[in-house]
């Protein structure tokens, strides 16, 4: 059997708590983060994402603590990200129990930053987050600040780059889909596997069964992310998994 | 039991810990020589480079003292690529135990990231563990299959799960992060 492919929930973290909107407002209260990342390890889940939502310093204290009770917790591997800027940023999380660092904003405003990160503790840990949005002439660009501000750059071109530079896997959200749960968006998602030889993680869009069939089927895309359809319950992981199983896909039952 | 996880700053062993944790050890972080020595069973953790990570050790004297433990040691991950004698990755020279050339895994997507299964298991490290089973991976860099290895897996080639030559084990998944199967293989490492 060869490597399966990862089913991944999101937990967006706000004040200790996660949360979830769409289009990357609205948000909704969704609970207990540790308690979720238990249900979510027990029913299957390949590995976790956390991300700080919120960035001030008191709340990223109550983040680091949560990371901690998370790890103490929770037996598969997880990422965490949010307002990660410097190596200090990154120390601080994997030494409280992260496996890999997500980055954003920080790493487009200063794109060394990666190769920093990757230097200091190893690609296999850097995860370059790009939040894609799709212009009217169809071409994707790279949006920063929590998927506000437009930066006009490519985003094929930046995650070559920061492959490049040393990130070892993509986690590529497509804001046009994100919370719309029609689907993943699947042709940004065949151009970017086409063009990177390191893991990417589809997000964004995830509504239904099929979609998680449709990405692995028609995309390069190695893992699939979701949050809103798994934390309501209307999809859960084991599901998900037994449907891929079915559909001939690799999956870890 | 007296279990030491050797510190030599290579990043993340609180995972190793509450892991042990889970299974009522609680370990000793120590990079001292006589504390190693006197230890039931030593754990060898890392992420990060080979060459620093060489670096470190012999910066604090501990080659020398793990190549010549006599008690059940295990290393995880980079962990169990420095048991071989160099590292394609920094060009590094390794501990030696094991014998053998870490090299870069000849795979379409690297690092090599997730739950793979494993095959071709021996031993009491695995005793209990149904063959194909998933654990999980995150490298760069892999040691060949030869006489030591006790399990394969299978990703782009074939190459070491986990190897053993004598007291000393290394495994390249991170049983810590494995779900229950990990936690099994611990269970196994700590009753050797």
């Amino acid at each position: 059997m060869p490597l399966t492919k990862r089913i991944i929930p999101c937990l967006d973290v706000k004040d200790g708590k996660v949360v979830k909107g769409t289009a990357f407002v609205n948000l909704r209260d969704m609970g207990d983060p540790v308690a979720l990342a238990a249900r979510y390890a027990a029913q299957g889940a390949d590995e976790l994402l956390f991300l700080d939502i919120t960035a001030t310093i008191q709340e990223r204290k109550i983040f680091l603590s949560l990371i901690k009770s998370v790890a103490r917790q929770v037996n598969i591997p997880f990422t965490v990200g949010g307002g990660i800027s410097s190596e200090a940023d990154a120390y601080n999380l994997l030494s409280a129990g992260a496996d890999k660092i997500s980055v954003n904003s920080a790493a487009v405003k200063e794109p060394a930053l990666v190769s920093k990160l990757a230097k200091r503790f190893g690609s296999q840990c850097v995860v370059l987050a790009a939040d894609a949005g799709m212009q009217a002439d169809g071409n994707w660009q790279v949006y920063v600040n929590g998927g506000r501000k437009n930066t006009g750059i490519s985003v094929l071109c930046w995650i070559e780059q920061a492959v490049q530079m040393g990130a070892g896997e993509i986690l590529l959200t497509s804001i046009n889909n994100d919370g719309g749960r029609k689907g993943f968006a699947l042709s940004l998602l065949q151009e970017v596997t086409a063009r990177v030889q390191v893991p990417v993680i589809a997000s964004g869009g995830a509504g239904s069964l099929q979609h998680f069939a449709d990405v692995f089927e028609q995309t390069g895309a190695d893992a699939a992310l979701a949050a809103g359809i798994f934390h309501e319950e209307s999809i859960t992981i084991p599901q998900v998994k037994q449907y891929l199983y079915k559909q001939k896909i690799p999956v870890r039952l | 039991m007296k279990l030491v996880i050797v510190d030599y700053s290579a990043g993340n062993t609180c995972s190793v810990i509450f892991a042990l944790n889970r299974l009522g050890i609680a370990p000793v972080i120590s990079a001292d020589a006589a504390e190693i020595r006197a230890a039931d069973k030593v754990i060898l953790p890392g992420v990060g480079a080979a060459g620093s990570a060489m670096l470190s050790l012999q910066q604090n004297g501990l080659d020398n003292v793990l190549r010549s433990l006599q008690q059940p040691m295990l290393g995880i991950c980079l962990g169990m690529q420095l048991l071989c004698t160099a590292s394609d990755e920094d060009d590094a020279s390794c501990l030696d135990i094991l014998g053998g050339q870490v090299q870069k895994l000849d795979a379409p997507k690297i690092p090599h990231i997730g739950w793979n299964d494993v095959y071709d298991l021996r031993g009491d490290l695995f005793k209990g563990l149904p063959e194909n089973s998933y654990l999980y991976f995150v490298h760069s860099y892999g040691v060949p299959v030869s006489r030591a290895t006790i399990a394969t897996a299978a990703y782009g080639q074939s190459f070491s799960a986990a190897v053993q030559k004598d007291n000393f084990y290394g495994v390249q998944f991170h049983p810590e992060k494995s779900g229950d199967n990990g936690l099994l293989i611990l269970k196994n490492f700590l009753n050797l």
